[in-house]
């Protein structure tokens, strides 16, 4: 009967029972209905609310035609730069942390006593959160604080290390905050890579290097770009810190305080938008490059044995 | 590599030992977790000390620190709030995205991609980026200020997330189960409460627990939204924080304690019910020596 399948599902069908079971054979039955609950939900808090926002960012305040708001963000040299200070600490942290977890997840992977606590301490911090790492980094690189005493004290230096109130700090704040994350998803992809396959390795002759940078490595790959674009997220929305031990009007001026100050300082929703919307373009922009980069990698099965 | 090529056999050792760039990766694991531990350790004593002005320790302790930000910073009330909003959030995300990421992992439909893509979106966006545009639309709804607002907010990125984490747990169960229960006669709702959820039980405690935890920690979106009565912990922190000064260093690190510690309560329990390393990727354990 249904051989020929239509070209839409909702095309007329002789019978309603006849309807219900072509649709019922390409996936649409009233499973869906589960499905319109969650979509909602999303499509009025998250879709509506951005579509609102970019429609806003076109609709400038000071005039100037629809991409008035745009042009005038890049035109302004403090605003334009916000990209660059956005990126200049969004990507190496995203970069040390997920570089640092992977020996560190190498090394962690077997067992041995004490593996769970290890893990548990390294992965600590994931619920410090933002702000109470930026309240430690003031406390304790301060220039009274004990990372700076014990540096005199030792006559490594002299005056006392500035790594607050500027770059430094939201860094160090970031890699802080960022590296249990990156941490637990390279553990965890690490460990979905089978043991034997290196025991193979070794058994064809390959030293220690050699399996890291043949074997592992390559598999590791795609998992290792995924954390990476995650990393990336969170690091690209650095807000709190960025105020709390960076130097909010200068140097740590990221495009995520740009936005909240066109919003809640000048109440100009539109720029704010604007800004939202650029950030979105340049993080998914960051995002497509590393993805497009990682569907050039293998990604097969990371498991040896029989056939399996 | 002792982990690797060690003989069969052997009992579980301590640490493996290595060459030199094993001890190089300890010593940097060392040195991350000591200096970490000297920040925790650095606020928890100021916020029990009297004055600290040089010296390695403050010149005395006392705990009047803490009753003064209970009082000052009204902490019974945010408590309260914080963890309204957050089991607010946990319940209405999983009673949403449950029965969702079951429906993703069972029927494959015209514009699945799209649905997807539209629930991973809100994962791949920094939370500013849809929280600026979603503050002015709940401003103009007259939502802001809120709990309504706030919990509305916090379940953009948590229902997505429940989604995401429970799908693949639906595709590792048999659907074979589904229809034997069918055959013995059981309604649709039966197969969901006595066969699904109870099968599900695992992956939607995971799922609660980690929306649980990032909810507490989520600062954007409760940011932008929030007013003073609706606001939690860590917003309150943060603004206790941005205006040094007014308040006394010493009485916003015993805040900070009081939120560590939460924190802390929180991750205890996750870790009891959450392998961490199994979040995205079945772990297969070493095999058995």
């Amino acid at each position: 009967m249904a051989v020929e399948a239509p070209a839409r599902p909702e095309a007329p069908a002789p019978r309603r029972s006849g309807l219900r079971h072509r649709l019922a054979e390409r996936g649409v039955d009233r499973v869906l209905l589960l499905l319109v609950p969650a979509v909602l939900v999303i499509g009025l808090l998250f879709l509506y609310p951005m579509l609102y926002g970019v429609g806003l960012s076109l609709q400038p305040k000071n005039g100037g035609g629809p991409f008035g708001n745009y042009a005038d963000f890049f035109k302004d040299s403090y605003q334009r730069g916000t990209v660059w200070k956005t990126l200049r600490l969004a990507l190496p942290a995203a970069l040390i942390n997920v570089g640092a977890s992977v020996p560190i997840a190498y090394r962690l992977r077997g067992r041995f006593r004490g593996r769970r606590v290890l893990t548990a301490l390294l992965v600590l911090p994931v619920t410090l959160g933002t702000v109470l790492v930026a309240d430690g980094l003031l406390r304790y690189l301060g220039p009274k604080g004990w990372f700076n005493r014990v540096l005199l004290d030792l006559h490594i230096v002299d005056e006392p290390v500035r790594l607050i109130y500027n770059y430094w700090g939201v860094l160090l704040s970031l890699l802080i905050t960022g590296f249990p994350f990156a941490f637990l998803l390279v553990l965890s992809y690490m460990s979905g890579i089978d043991p034997t396959l290196e025991r193979a390795a070794a058994t064809l002759g390959a030293g220690p290097w050699q399996r890291m940078r043949r074997v592992v490595l390559p598999l590791l790959a795609p998992g290792l770009a995924t954390t990476f674009v995650l990393a990336f997220v969170l690091a690209f929305s650095v807000f709190p810190s960025a105020n709390l031990v960076g130097e909010p009007a200068g140097e740590t001026r990221v495009m995520a305080i740009a936005a909240y100050q066109a919003a809640f300082e000048k109440y100009d929703y539109s720029m704010a938008s604007t800004i939202a919307v650029l950030m979105g373009v340049f993080e998914l922009l960051v995002i497509s490059v590393t993805l497009l980069l990682r569907g050039r990698l293998y990604t097969g099965p990371a498991s040896g044995g029989k056939g399996s | 590599m002792t982990a690797i090529s060690r003989p069969r056999g052997l009992p579980k050792r301590a640490l493996p030992k290595g060459r030199l760039s094993a001890w190089l990766v300890w010593a940097c694991v060392g040195f991350f977790l000591i200096n970490l531990g000297a920040l925790i350790f650095s606020v928890i004593v100021n916020s029990f000390g009297t004055k600290w002005f040089s010296g390695w320790l403050p010149q005395g302790f006392t705990s009047s620190w803490y009753s003064d930000a209970w009082d000052e910073f009204a902490l019974g009330d945010v408590l309260t709030v914080t963890l309204e909003i957050t089991l607010i959030v946990v319940a209405l995300a999983l009673v949403i995205g449950v029965p969702a990421g079951y429906a993703l992992a069972r029927r494959d439909f015209p514009g699945k991609r799209i649905v997807m893509f539209l629930l991973l979106l809100p994962v791949l966006l920094p939370p500013i980026t849809y929280g600026i545009p979603l503050a002015t639309v709940l401003y103009k709804v007259h939502l802001a200020g809120t709990m309504t607002g706030v919990v509305a907010a916090n379940l953009v990125p948590a229902l997505p997330f429940v989604v995401l984490v429970m799908t693949p747990f639906v595709e590792q169960i048999d659907a074979n189960v589904e229809s034997a229960a069918r055959m013995c006669g059981a309604r649709t709702g039966q197969v969901f409460m006595r066969v699904l959820v109870p099968l599900l039980l695992p992956g939607i405690l995971a799922a609660g627990i980690l929306v649980l935890v990032r909810t507490v920690a989520m600062f954007e979106l409760t940011f932008l939204v929030a007013d003073a009565d609706s606001q939690t912990l860590i917003v309150s922190l943060y603004s206790a924080a941005f205006t040094p000064g007014i308040r006394a260093a010493q009485a916003i690190d015993a805040m900070a304690v009081i939120y560590m510690a939460l924190s802390a309560v929180l991750l205890v329990i996750a870790l009891m019910f959450v392998n961490p390393t199994q979040i995205v990727a079945q772990v297969r354990e070493a095999p058995a020596e």
